[in-house]
């Protein structure tokens, strides 16, 4: 078995583990919660095995490398931490609903990164310029930050839907939304993932300005990527202040989460494929 | 304190903060689509004229990140920094070394959490024990006596509410590094073929020269291709002079640049050149002697009078990986071989045997740079992530417990405690402890 065939199983495995949850969250049926954790779990292991492979196997080939700098492999890895994330904030605050909102993220990109023509999966090596710590450094955390991110915007979306169903009719439990965590539960989570995304990120962005400096000697030039992810980690400021000194919370923030991933999504894909060819190598990540 | 002088407040102000924020994230967008550093016709040509103007009137082009009204943004976020934490730091400063056994009895009545229970010693014993528990659970508590009762008091953390400041001051860290670099920093180029030297750089931009205060060679350029033929390093064995001597010696590939006297040479491209360095000796006599030639020209060797010329190549593009020689000792046909670049063979001739080995030359691109700022950039760095970790994730907690005595000698006990964030965790903290400290 090689680690495509690994990874691609993910896919399928992934999207299984979201029925679960859709189930679970739908129809109510308290004993499928175990199982959909469980198995998740499995698929993440199956996963990190895939991951590890193809790393094995770039050296087998003669050029060992972490797995983590292509368009492919950084999806693949966002898909990973996005299951991670999602995995302890289940064993940390003991609710499983979350799993139908979080899990569908990595479902998507992993049927991205196995369907789209665009996606190369062959193990290339590394051009000059990408041989570098500083940039598994870089991708690492900066999808680490991404993936915590795209919790929260899970996050938000149940907030929102929760929250019309709350104005429109009295909470009860035998109500479809009625099984989702009180606001204020979701709207402290959202908070703590998005604070953790935006730590992560700042780390992101600075170990990519490291890696700039050793390869250009300019830590930030205003590229789009760069510049894009400065706007990004920008909108969480503002949302960490807002929250903060200006006391916002619920919808608002719930909102902020949404748009802040928007903001991701366009620095990690829009970015090179809506505004490619202005610098070389702002799309070789 | 609050200052009531209103353009103090402006500039203090979260709203303004938010404002600027918000106001820099969505003209940075303007940037990313419209391509930044690119020549007045590119503009017109692909604007037109009339919006090429206007892109130049409003600093968009070529330049907007370092145009003045992008620079005073930016200003305007350091400004607020600085004001907003003038005004808040000092009451910040004074929570922490509050003297907080001062606080009345009746603000801690009404903290939470609290908890409250009896010992049957006095009060003084009560004290001394319930110090010595708070003490052996990681509290180090202090004391004071008031009227029949003792108040003790422990915190933990008390500095962490600097996190927020160490924060924001490191973004000013960042910027003064930035300016530093700006200021007193330079970033050019140089194409510097293989045996030349170069004590000058030409800026980016302007192309002037820019004097580097000593000499850099490129002894050796090299290019390694994976078995695909995608470029897998390029190599330039650099030395640096001074007075004629070399002082430092390196060889630079992408990510591992070379610095002297703070200035750094980055790899960055190369060209290659029509032209080859030859190197042909005599295997009886060892006579060794090298020479560089065009392609497809005759040359003889001083010494040993030897004659040769590069006929054929192959290559891809200007990367020449083999070529076909043609030489004459005069003793016999000439030779004709094939070589790979940057190989030996043995030719045999004969009368005697020589080795012979050549190599395409190149011209090594170098960045050169020189940036003061760098190291108070990533100090700036350090620090914001230490002070995120610290306000994301400590907090200052606080305990007191009122020791005061009952009528039949026994003392009677209020502990009440409160953290400034995280007040689950703190909570649970606090059950734990009392539950130990109950025991005493
Ligand atoms: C990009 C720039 C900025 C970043 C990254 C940043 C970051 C932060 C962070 C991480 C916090 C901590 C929230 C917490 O307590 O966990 C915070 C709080 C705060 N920030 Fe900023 N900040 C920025 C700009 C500003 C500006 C320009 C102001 C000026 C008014 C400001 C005012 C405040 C205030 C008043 C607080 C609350 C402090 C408190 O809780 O006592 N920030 N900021």
């Amino acid at each position: 078995m090689n680690s495509s065939q690994l990874i691609g199983i993910t896919t399928f495995t992934y999207l299984f583990s979201t029925i679960l949850y859709a189930a679970l969250f739908i129809f109510k049926t308290k004993r499928l919660g175990p199982l959909a954790t469980i198995f998740t779990f499995i698929a993440f292991l199956i996963q990190t095995a895939g991951i590890g492979l193809r790393w094995l196997e770039s050296y087998q080939i003669g050029m060992g490398r972490a797995p983590l700098t292509n368009m492919y492999e950084s999806v693949v890895f966002f898909a990973w931490s996005i299951i991670l994330i999602y995995l302890v904030i289940e064993w940390k605050f003991k609710t499983r609903i979350i799993g139908a909102f979080a899990v569908p993220f990595a479902f998507l990109a992993m049927a991205y990164a196995s369907f789209s023509s665009g996606i190369t999966k062959e193990i290339v090596p590394l051009i000059p310029a990408l041989q570098s710590n500083w940039l598994i450094a870089h991708v690492v955390t900066c999808f680490i930050g991404y993936s915590a991110f795209a919790v929260a915007a899970g996050l938000g979306i149940m907030y929102l839907i929760k929250n019309t169903s709350e104005t429109r009719q009295s909470t009860n439990d035998s109500t479809l939304l009625g099984s989702l965590p009180p606001l204020k539960v979701l709207d402290d989570i959202t908070h703590k993932t998005m604070v953790f995304g935006f730590l992560w990120l700042s780390v992101g962005i600075m170990t990519g300005a490291i890696w700039a400096n050793s390869a250009w000697g300019t830590y930030w030039s205003w590229d789009p990527k760069e510049t894009w992810s400065l706007i990004t980690w920008f909108i969480y400021a503002i949302t960490l202040h807002a929250r903060y000194t200006r006391g916002w919370g619920g919808t608002r923030i719930a909102w902020l989460a949404i748009f802040g991933f928007i903001s991701v999504i366009f620095t990690y894909y829009g970015v090179n494929f809506l505004l490619a060819g202005l610098h070389s190598y702002g799309s070789s990540n | 304190m609050k200052n009531k002088n209103p353009i103090w407040d402006f500039f203090a102000s979260v709203k303004l903060a938010l404002f600027t924020l918000f106001f820099l994230s969505t003209t940075s967008i303007i940037g990313t689509i419209i391509p930044q550093k690119e020549t007045t016709q590119w503009y017109i040509d692909r604007y037109g004229e009339a919006t090429a103007n206007l892109f130049q009137i409003l600093s968009i082009t070529p330049d907007m990140y370092s145009s003045v009204w992008f620079l005073c943004l930016l200003g305007l976020l350091c400004l607020n920094l600085i004001v907003c934490s003038l005004d808040r730091f000092p009451g910040v400063w004074r929570q922490i070394k509050a003297d907080n056994l001062n606080t009345p009895l009746n603000r801690l009545e009404k903290m939470e959490p609290q908890c409250r229970w009896q010992l049957s010693n006095p009060p003084e014993s009560s004290t001394m024990a319930l110090k010595i528990a708070l003490k052996t659970n990681g509290w180090k508590a202090e004391e004071r006596k008031l009227d029949n009762a003792f108040l003790l008091f422990a915190q933990r953390g008390a500095m962490t509410r600097t996190g927020v400041y160490i924060v924001h001051a490191s973004i000013l860290v960042i910027f003064a590094g930035a300016i530093i670099g700006s200021v007193l920093g330079f970033k050019g180029s140089i194409m510097l073929p293989e045996t030349k030297t170069s004590d000058k750089a030409y800026a980016f931009g302007t192309n002037s020269p820019i004097d580097l205060g000593f000499t850099v060679r490129c002894d050796r350029f090299n290019i390694e291709f994976y078995d695909n033929g995608m470029p897998k390093s390029y190599r330039s064995q650099l030395a640096i002079l001074e007075n004629g001597k070399v002082v430092k010696e390196k060889a630079i590939v992408v990510n591992d640049p070379l610095s002297y006297k703070g200035i750094t040479f980055y790899q960055s491209s190369y060209e290659a050149y029509p032209e080859f360095s030859i190197t042909i000796t005599n295997k009886k006599t060892g006579l060794s002697e090298t020479a560089i030639i065009p392609y497809q020209q005759q040359r003889s060797l001083d010494k040993s009078g030897l004659r040769f010329g590069i006929i054929n190549a192959e290559a891809q593009g200007k990367v020449v990986s083999k070529m076909k020689i043609w030489m004459s000792d005069d003793k016999g046909e000439p030779s004709l071989f094939w070589l790979n670049d940057g190989e030996q063979v043995t030719v045999e001739r004969p009368q005697n045997n020589f080795t012979v080995s050549a190599k395409q030359m190149y011209g090594t691109g170098l960045q050169v740079g020189k940036d003061p700022g760098v190291w108070t950039v990533y100090t700036g760095c350090a620090l914001m992530i230490l002070g995120l970790i610290v306000a994301f994730f400590m907090s200052h907690q606080r305990i007191w417990l009122y020791i005061c005595e009952e009528t039949d000698g026994k003392s009677s006990i209020l502990m009440a405690g409160n953290a400034n964030k995280n007040k689950a965790g703190f909570e649970k903290t606090f059950q734990a402890l009392t539950q130990t400290i109950k025991k005493v």
